[in-house]
């Protein structure tokens, strides 16, 4: 592999290019899925191809292609110079990136247990059997599982001298059942929702989820929903379980730091942002119990954000995006760090695939739990009169980030420090820095989990990436709550 | 870019590499370029070349006990790649429990049974599509810039080209292919305190007009600075056609045998209902001249026409072949009008079984149609939305949604547009929402972020519910 990427590079050289970097990437994915006793899905794809970035006449090119061949590479590195040149066209100066030095490396996620070393009948055993424990609840119309595996090998070369090789091997799992009766769909999901738990490790995730030991009560609390009251609409206290506020975190921090929304750069699609460069270092984004950094080092956990080089050959760092609510740092890459006069990018570059050309992503962008010892049940017990959220069910949030809306599968009000009865449709809105701001107590690290959220859509054409979202529950201040379904009764 | 005779050829390999009883082979290939601009410069410019082999093998399937299917997927076509490729899914297909409700494969009579007469498919391969270039793009992209400096504005959009063929055999000697081009063009005009949006598609690239949908949302732009906020509540709102695609596209999933049969879909026990107003009538039509896309599904059955909602009344849904047998012996089947595979099923095995992916809205009669601009005239007092933006179902029976208005929001008072006004969260009922439509316009192609193309025409609804206002 590594010679056909000094080929691309050889080639891009040759055609002009000042600059050029070579990606190869081979994966391998499963998908298991099943639905009501039957098989969803079954299957193995592969896919293996290069993809090439240049610099020429000071723009960027980029092509890719699955043709293999010492021909395919050459007329591939070709293309990118050819696409670069004609990008040069439009432009208003020359494209910089900012110094980071070569580096040569071989790193693998960590992993225990391969998952494609595992029978597929013996997952398939699992989930048929998860699926039969929901379906045993009375009232639980349909239930679905699914279990998705990933290995990545990657190729990184270029002409600064960085040769560095990666694997990635990946595990997700999760299940949901759904209730409908009356006029009414309720849905309940273990671990999450939108496919459960994703990490970048072995098959000794699935073990540790213990999946079919909620089964039972996922499906028993679908169907409770529907005798549970309507969530109020008002004012309120509110709790947010880790699972729902890694979601937050994803949509009101998560994108509004990437320095390439906010340089105007995903204008026409994903939107811009509202943390203009005067902000850094001045705006209050939360309260002083917010500490959110991004991280992608091996340090953080086996997240979705987790590598050891970025896929423009930058280092894995950690960087403190918001310290005691201030907000300190954005997510960059070479050539959006050298936009603002930074010295050094982030490390925060990445592609879907082979195919795609590397965007500002995040890695691993995780609030830290609290430093007091705090649980879960301490929390409520500390709390006279609110609502506990918990599983994501929609969200929602504008182009700038500011005003957002989310739903969640279910809800509890919380009287006098104990979960008083169960709500069901429970929402909540508000203003991204208002909202954060109104954050007065976190649980520490015995409740904090690292997420994975697999589906992170940004870009044209549009990438799918896996971020990690580390979150502990925490209570926020006087919210906004059931305007989902305000005006619609 | 593979040709059919070379998908045929190494479909011909496949089914003698397999042991399954049945092999069925999907081949997609193509090439596609993009070029991205913002802040008035290019700052993205891509091309991706790729081919993807989908083999999906069934052993025992008209077993009484129940046969078995799985799929293996490659990019790699050479021959010890497809030997694997063959291998990989004959181990899988082994690996499962017997499936009772698995189908043989089609046959070319089962395929041809569903031929629909009339018009076939209108040419969706432009040569001179193909052609389009790095050049060509960047040329494009430089008098759209032109147009945001001629109105001080900063221009982020995208100009992307494909062609890509596809093509499905299976060992009952089905075999059906599709080939296309695309162009497609999005332009986002900023200002200070403002935007604007324009977004379209066609196979061919001579339908864009790039600097027209340039000034078009420079337009939008210019009058909308300065935004002013609106109290949230129920107004009379004027939706563009790419408003009204992104938001009704959530419901299309729902008209499907499997969702009926599974209960998630907002149409169970509401089929042949009176759901919305007179004036909905909604078609699924691959044919339609406006629309693109292969007229076979993941089984290579032919697509038909379907009437999915007909003045306000649904109709029909869309089947798979195993969710119309299935249909049929349910509870259900008395209660549902026609039942047969309607050509809408998904590749084998999925989770959502099949969907209406060709939708065209009816036309109002010539005398009750009105233009976006008479729609206007028409209303004392209201909102104009350009788009809507991240949409998401809050309530899949009441199909409530929810989302943002996006780059362009506009009051309109004693008919006329008065001045932008800062973005509107809503929360809708499609329900509701389609049943207050006071007037339609002529279906057009539109394009959005959030849903599939559709024929749709731009609508006037009265009390849509916005109930947050944000910052900008």
């Amino acid at each position: 592999m590594r010679e056909l990427a000094s080929l691309a590079l050889d080639t891009a050289k040759l055609r002009g290019a000042s600059h050029a970097e070579a990606r190869i990437v081979d994966e391998r994915e499963r998908a298991l899925a099943t639905k009501n006793g039957r098989i969803g899905n079954t299957s193995d794809s592969e896919s293996l191809g290069i993809g090439i970035r240049v610099i020429a006449d000071g723009s960027f090119g980029f092509a890719a292609t699955d043709d293999m061949t010492r021909e395919g590479v050459q007329g591939c590195a070709d293309q990118a110079v050819q696409i670069a040149k004609a990008s040069a066209r439009v432009k208003k100066e020359d494209l910089l990136l900012v110094p980071e030095p070569s580096h040569v490396s071989d790193w693998a996620s960590p992993c225990k247990i391969d998952p494609f070393s595992i029978p597929i009948e013996k997952n398939l055993d699992l989930l048929f059997a998860i699926d039969a424990e929901m379906r045993r609840v009375r009232g639980v119309t349909l239930a679905e599982t699914s279990m998705n595996f990933r290995r990545c090998e990657q190729w990184f070369c270029s002409t600064e001298g960085s040769e560095i090789h990666q694997t990635f091997i990946t595990t997700g799992a999760g299940y949901a059942a759904h209730a409908f009766a009356g006029a009414e769909i309720q849905k309940r999901s273990y671990p999450n929702s939108y496919g459960g738990q994703y990490q970048n490790r072995g098959y000794e995730l699935i073990a540790e989820l213990q999946l079919l030991d909620h089964a039972a009560s996922i499906g028993e609390q679908a169907v409770a929903l529907h005798s549970a009251d309507q969530c109020p609409q008002g004012k309120f206290d509110v709790i947010l379980a880790s699972d729902q506020l890694s979601l937050q975190i994803h949509e009101s921090i998560g994108h509004p730091i990437e320095l390439d929304r906010v340089l105007g750069m995903e204008a026409n699609f994903a939107g811009t942002s509202f943390l203009t460069l005067n902000k850094l270092r001045t705006l209050k984004y939360g309260s002083d119990l917010l500490n959110v950094v991004a991280d992608a080092t091996e340090l953080h956990g086996p997240g979705l954000g987790t590598f050891a080089y970025d896929d423009e050959g930058v280092a894995a760092q950690c960087t403190p995006i918001i310290s005691d609510g201030l907000f300190t740092g954005y997510l960059t890459s070479r050539d959006t760090a050298a936009a603002i006069g930074a010295t050094r990018s982030g490390g925060c570059l990445r592609a879907e695939g082979w195919n795609r050309l590397p965007i500002v992503r995040m890695t691993n962008v995780s609030i830290l739990p609290g430093e007091s010892p705090l649980s879960l049940e301490q929390l409520i017990a500390s709390t006279e009169h609110g609502i506990l959220m918990e599983t994501n069910r929609s969200w929602s949030i504008d182009d700038k980030r500011y005003n957002f809306q989310f739903s969640c599968e279910a809800g509890w009000e919380i009287v006098g420090g104990k979960r008083h009865r169960m709500l069901k449709n429970p929402s909540y809105s508000g203003i991204t820095t208002e909202f954060w701001n109104s954050m007065d107590a976190i649980c520490s690290r015995d409740e904090w989990t690292l997420w994975g959220t697999p589906n992170c859509g940004k870009g044209q054409p549009q990438q799918v990436m896996g971020t990690g979202h580390g979150a502990a529950p925490a209570r926020f201040r006087n919210v906004t709550i059931g305007t989902a379904y305000k005006g619609t009764e | 870019m593979l040709t059919r005779d070379q998908a045929s050829a190494i479909f011909d390999k496949l089914r003698k590499y397999s042991s399954a009883d049945e092999v069925e082979l999907l081949v997609s290939s193509g090439r596609s370029a993009l070029t991205r601009f913002a802040n008035n410069t290019i700052h993205q410019n891509v091309s991706e070349e790729s081919h993807a082999l989908s083999l999906r093998v069934s052993i025992d399937p008209s077993s009484a006990k129940g046969g078995r299917t799985a799929r293996a997927s490659t990019n790699k076509i050479d021959d010890e790649n497809l030997r694997r490729l063959a291998q990989t899914a004959d181990t899988l297909v082994r690996m499962q429990q017997p499936d009772p409700e698995l189908l043989p494969m089609p046959t070319p009579q089962e395929v041809a049974e569903a031929q629909v007469n009339g018009s076939g498919l209108v040419l969706r391969y432009i040569e001179r599509t193909t052609r389009i270039n790095p050049r060509d793009r960047a040329e494009a992209v430089a008098r759209i810039v032109d147009v945001a400096k001629k109105n001080k504005l900063t221009s982020a959009g995208i100009y992307a080209s494909s062609e890509f063929g596809e093509a499905l055999f299976n060992s009952r000697g089905v075999s059906r292919w599709h080939e296309q081009t695309s162009a497609e063009l999005s332009v986002t005009m900023l200002g200070e305190t403002s935007s604007g949006w324009q977004k379209a598609n066609a196979p061919d690239a001579a339908d864009l007009e790039p600097r027209e949908m340039a000034e078009v949302a420079a337009e939008k732009a210019r009058r909308s600075a300065n935004p002013r906020e609106l109290e949230p509540g129920k107004y009379t709102v004027i939706l563009e056609p790419s408003a009204v695609l992104d938001i009704v596209g959530f419901m299309f999933w729902d008209f499907s045998g499997s969702a009926l049969l599974e209960q998630r879909s907002f149409l169970t026990h509401r089929l042949g209902c009176k759901l919305f107003g007179d004036n909905i009538t909604v078609n699924d039509d691959v044919y339609h001249s406006l629309q693109t896309g292969a007229a076979f599904d993941g089984e290579g059955m032919t697509r038909q026409r379907l009437t999915l909602i007909d003045k306000g009344v649904v109709k029909e849904l869309a089947y798979s072949r195993s969710a119309a047998k299935k249909m049929r012996q349910s509870e259900l089947m008395s209660n549902v009008g026609s039942i047969g595979a309607t050509g809408h099923g998904f590749r084998l095995p999925n989770e959502m079984g099949e969907a209406p992916l060709n939708i065209v809205f009816g036309a109002a009669p010539a005398s009750e149609s009105q233009a976006v601009d008479q729609m206007i005239a028409s209303t004392d007092r209201g909102v104009l939305v350009t788009r809507l933006w991240y949409i998401r179902e809050i309530d899949p029976y009441d199909k409530i949604l929810t989302g943002m208005t996006r780059d362009g929001t506009f009051l309109v008072t004693d008919g006329k547009v008065q001045y932008g006004i800062r973005n509107l969260r809503f929360n809708e009922s499609l329900l509701h929402m389609l049943r207050n439509v006071e007037a339609l316009g002529q279906p057009a192609r539109a394009c959005g972020e959030e849903s599939i193309d559709m024929v749709v025409p731009p609508m006037k609804v009265r009390a849509f519910n916005f109930t947050e206002a944000t910052k900008f």
